[in-house]
């Protein structure tokens, strides 16, 4: 991206991760082969490189992989809590020990920055693994009344965006409460999953207690839908949410879900306007927009739309776009061709629906998927770049005048995810904040997380909790 | 002869705080254990069923948004106006659920003490699934559980007034507010209740209550998308199946149906499985420098 400041390149070596020219499925601790042999290749985002060839999971691999797990479940949910807690520890030990190499294995195989990889997504996956140790020993303080029980076996199917984070959100509070784990990874990205089967080896966790299957849709789908299946957690796209829903209903299986989002961002006229746009940037162009809680609309008051615009415009042209391992970047490849593909055509309707479309001077790169950051004003509520999840580095900038027509306006959408607020009156944060219908409210912040703070959507963006004290009862017979 | 005609009772829907008939003009029979006739009740439609949600949706913003003491007291009111029709719920349940009068009086005390038990609930559970969060950074961090808006509850088919009352209330001590299927054979007791809520300062719409084929009415609440949740409590495993497929449509909270014995201590399920938790961010400054000192 062309700039008034010219950085020198400064990559992060990518020679501190080995990956095996292929990898198979990990069942009852051990990688094997796909009962059909089918594999599929996994590439670099940014290059189109590709870097290894992995066992793609169908159905009889579900199967074994769902026995493996419930022969283990016996033992591991036997074990005293203060046993299951080391392991655990041991883990997070194991990841924060192996974490340059996790975090260059994560930006290689899903695009996004190392600065993102390595400042916010490996911490937190660490953070999430002490977190839920210190939980094993300690289920009877939960809340949840005496000697609450574990489910059994849990079915996980999680996306690409944050691959080793939502692995996790996932494995983390369902191993902490005892019940054994089948994980299926995106396509896109299985690679930091298969390096964390590694982790459970040296953690020496007992075989069966993790299994990670690598697949598409459909591997998921037989999970989802396997009746040994005690638990199912999932992320990713609200239509896949429904169709689990539906999949699960008439039977005992406890089910989360983490759906899609449409994020408010309400910046009122006495906001600082130098945090609210860091804040906004933060919001929506953090991992390219791709995070289901982004600040994807934001709402402006109507007294300092020309001010924080051009502020924002500003602050956009700074961006460095480009190789995703460099250690200045802050805009880094979109996961895959057909992701592109979806941000490419959202944003060719929002530009036929009439919305003015704004994207600094930005060079990308010639190979890999790659989408400028792009900015839409004169947006209305009926535009459908205001109202369908994009998931990509796309905002759109709606108008307001009075508190009450922001808290309509975001609350103006199927989905109930997150929200943002600025402004410098407090009595303003707590009575909007109150009034927003969505799981997460950052007020003068935006895209925190934590292990303590629980994460989840009201209405379509999903049921159940992630994180805290909350995120332990998806996966307790509660 | 001086033997008294009895006065009988028109019973009617409840929706928005009046009481409507049918719009469809259609009742059914109710009949007592034995078979003898107790009534004809309103036979609710579709549309009847989509008033209903209406009504509670209109609802929801003044409930919701009511201080939890002041839903505690609202609540507390109601189990006052029932203490008062004690004779007349011990009558209907000992009817509707073939109880001696006996035994119908103490299933009458429990659901006014259940009452009671849920009144004090409305500024309690807050404290008790909310919370701040220890997160590892400069922020205030809060979880607060918020209702989850219009709840569609299909009330037990067995227990008539204690069964019923156990559904009901854990919806609305959190702010919720109800669109109430009564049970299909025995629905008297819940149009009665009604009666009772409606001067007992709960607003209208709150509480919706209708009667008829449980089927007619679940089907299209189920696949209502403004409903955001549904107790499945009154559906056999054939209908809960099929209501929880279509409540997939609009991702509504889903209550299955589970053997209940409403005798016992309910616990505080109920109540959170028709909350949101929300979590609010905030940073937190540091005071200056050196830090602040005492």
């Amino acid at each position: 991206m062309s700039s008034v400041f010219e950085y020198a390149p400064a990559p992060e070596s990518r020679s501190i991760v080995d990956i095996a020219p292929s990898y198979g499925l990990f069942i009852d601790g051990e990688f094997v082969e796909a009962a059909d042999g089918k594999v599929f290749k996994t590439v670099s985002p940014s290059t189109e490189e590709v870097l290894s060839e992995i066992a793609q999971a169908g159905e009889a691999d579900v199967d074994r992989a769902v026995q493996a797990a419930r022969k283990a479940f016996e033992k591991w949910s036997a074990l005293p809590g203060s046993e299951r807690a080391k392991y655990l520890f041991r883990i997070a030990r194991i990841i924060q020990e192996r974490s340059r190499e996790l975090a260059v294995l994560e930006t290689l195989d899903n695009g996004k920055p190392i600065k993102e990889t390595r400042d916010a997504d490996l911490p937190l996956v660490a953070a999430h693994f002490f977190y839920y140790a210190g939980w094993a020993d300690k289920l009877d303080h939960a809340g949840f009344g005496a000697n609450p029980r574990p489910l059994g076996v849990a079915g996980q199917v999680i996306p690409w965006n944050f691959p080793l984070l939502m692995l996790a959100w996932k494995i983390a509070p369902a191993l902490a409460t005892g019940n054994t784990v089948v994980l299926k990874p995106a396509e896109t990205t299985p690679l930091s999953a298969l390096f964390f089967a590694d982790i459970c080896r040296q953690a020496g966790l007992p075989k069966g207690v993790v299994n990670i299957l690598p697949g598409y849709g459909g591997a998921g789908a037989a999970l989802v839908a396997h009746p040994d299946v005690n638990k199912v957690a999932f992320t990713g796209s609200t239509a896949v949410g429904k169709e689990i829903a539906r999949t699960v209903a008439g039977t005992r299986k406890k089910v989360t879900l983490e759906l899609g989002g449409k994020g408010a961002n309400i910046v009122f006229d006495d906001a600082p306007v130098d945090q609210a746009v860091e804040g906004i940037v933060n919001g929506i162009f953090f991992n390219q927009g791709q995070v289901c809680c982004a600040g994807s609309r934001l709402l402006v008051q109507e007294s300092i739309q020309d001010e924080l615009l051009e502020s924002l415009k500003r602050r956009l042209s700074t961006l460095r776009l480009g190789d995703p391992l460099d250690k200045n970047t802050d805009i880094g490849a979109i996961n895959s061709e057909e992701q592109l593909t979806r941000i490419t055509s959202l944003v060719d309707q929002g530009e036929a629906e009439g919305a003015e479309r704004w994207s600094p001077a930005c060079e990308l790169p010639e190979s890999g998927y790659w989408f400028a950051p792009t900015l839409f004003t004169n947006v209305t509520q009926a535009h459908t770049i205001a109202r369908d999840e994009i998931f990509g580095p796309v905002l759109s900038v709606l108008t307001f005048r009075t508190p009450d027509e922001a808290v309509a306006k975001a609350n103006n959408t199927p989905y109930g995810l997150s929200a943002g607020i600025w402004t410098e009156k407090g009595s303003r944060i707590l009575a909007v904040a109150n009034k927003l219908r969505a799981g997460v409210v950052w007020s003068n912040t935006f895209n925190k997380f934590d292990p303590t703070s629980p994460f989840g959507g009201y209405k379509e963006s999903g049921f159940g909790r992630e994180g805290g004290r909350h995120g332990l009862e998806a996966y307790l017979d509660v | 002869m001086s033997d008294r005609l009895t006065v009988l009772k028109t019973y009617k829907l409840y929706v928005g705080g009046k009481f409507p008939r049918s719009e469809s003009g259609r009742v059914y029979e109710v009949t007592d254990s034995k078979g003898k006739w107790l009534a004809n009740a309103p036979l609710a439609s579709r549309k009847d069923a989509r008033d209903a949600v209406v009504a509670a949706r209109k609802a929801f913003g003044g409930w919701s948004g009511a201080t939890a003491y002041n839903r505690g007291q609202v609540l507390y009111r109601v189990a006052e106006m029932l203490e008062g029709r004690r004779d007349q719920f011990t009558r209907e349940v000992a009817d509707a659920e073939g109880l001696s009068k006996s035994k119908a009086a103490a299933v009458v005390d429990a659901t006014i003490d259940r009452w009671v038990w849920y009144a004090g609930w409305t500024d309690k559970i807050a404290q008790v699934v909310g919370g701040g969060n220890p997160v590892a950074g400069p922020f205030f961090n809060l979880s607060s559980p918020e209702p989850t808006g219009v709840v569609a509850v299909l009330a037990p088919q067995q227990s008539s007034f204690l069964g019923l009352v156990s559904v009901v209330a854990p919806v609305i001590a959190t702010g919720n507010t109800a669109v109430v299927v009564a049970s299909e054979k025995s629905p008297l007791p819940a149009l009665s209740l009604a009666e009772v809520l409606a001067t007992s300062d709960v607003p209208g719409g709150v509480v919706n209550v209708l009667s008829g084929r449980t089927t007619e009415i679940a089907t299209p609440l189920a696949a209502h998308q403004d409903v955001n949740a549904i107790d499945l409590a009154g559906a056999d495993e054939v209908l809960a199946k099929e209501l929880e497929i279509a409540a997939a449509d609009n991702l509504k909270r889903v209550l299955r149906p589970q053997p209940v014995d409403y005798t016992e201590p309910p616990g505080i399920d109920r109540m959170t499985a028709f909350l949101e938790t929300k979590t609010v961010w905030h940073p937190t400054g540091s005071l200056g420098a050196s830090g602040s000192s005492y």
